[in-house]
């Protein structure tokens, strides 16, 4: 999970107004039901949770599960109060921990 | 290396394509013997992941309302590894009335959990779109927990060309 995480928000906004946000990061999302050629069993690493803060409050958040597909794509939405800083973090099952800060600007 | 796996992406076409030719010879057949189809149906319900009891234990003991949430996959998935679905919920999404989660269930993978996501009233809309895998043929369900204590339900058919999660 060294990648850069890509992030798609709209250049700028409206304090009131809906955005959407896209997100997409690389990941296996290793299931944990799969066997390797020896027959043992791949161990699960998944994205487990995601998280969108904005000026420290959470907006939106998912708990994933081995259902999600390689590479998970989320988009959602988030209602403009004023300028600031989205902050996305993705954590998967290694531990591993990626945040990635967007600033929102508003016209 | 490079070679090998050209030829067995070549082997995999061909065993595809016939794959393909015997499945519409069985459409054919399906279609002048009802009985055949008839005994095809319960193959499809019969796995059973646990999906019921995830259901159970998301809504408890109240009953979900089959309105208010639109759950949007294709119609025919043609790789179950990737399959796309968008999620809205009719809501104000104001401090008093707004969806707290939108939980996934898969009734045909090996687990029932898809995802749950969790909206706050700033979400301003409970919209989410993302990208799941489905195993074979079947329906998933979509159940929203709204801030006043009630559910809403949707479910949807898929039908999986080549099934996802792995093995």
């Amino acid at each position: 999970m060294s990648t850069k995480p890509r992030v798609r928000v709209p250049s700028t906004a409206k304090v009131g107004e809906v955005i959407e946000i896209k997100t997409l990061i690389s990941h296996v999302m290793e299931t944990g039901q799969r066997k390797d050629q020896a027959g043992n069993t791949i161990p699960r690493n998944i994205i487990n949770t995601f998280t969108a803060t904005f000026n420290g409050k959470e907006v939106f958040k998912v708990d994933l599960q081995p259902g999600i597909s390689a590479n998970p794509y989320i988009a959602f939405y988030m209602r403009v109060p004023g300028p600031g800083e989205l902050e996305l973090t993705w954590l998967d099952d290694s531990g591993n921990k990626v945040t990635e800060k967007v600033p929102i600007n508003v016209s | 290396m490079a070679v090998r796996k050209e030829r067995e992406m070549k082997e995999r076409f061909f065993s595809e394509a016939i794959s393909r030719r015997e499945a519409l010879a069985g459409i054919v057949a399906v279609g002048t013997a009802t009985a055949l189809m008839l005994s095809h149906q319960p193959a499809l319900a019969a796995t059973d992941n646990g999906w019921q009891e995830a259901l159970k234990k998301i809504v408890g003991d109240q009953t979900p309302v089959e309105s208010g949430l639109t759950l949007q996959l294709p119609e025919i998935a043609e790789n179950g590894n990737t399959v796309p679905f968008s999620i809205s919920v009719d809501s104000p999404m104001t401090e008093d009335d707004y969806v707290k989660a939108v939980h996934v269930l898969s009734t045909g993978n090996p687990q029932p959990y898809i995802a749950t996501f969790h909206f706050t009233p700033d979400s301003g809309k409970a919209a989410v779109s993302s990208r799941m895998r489905l195993a074979a043929t079947q329906d998933v369900v979509s159940v929203a927990e709204l801030s006043n204590g009630k559910f809403l339900i949707a479910r949807k058919e898929v039908k999986v060309t080549i099934g996802g999660c792995g093995g």
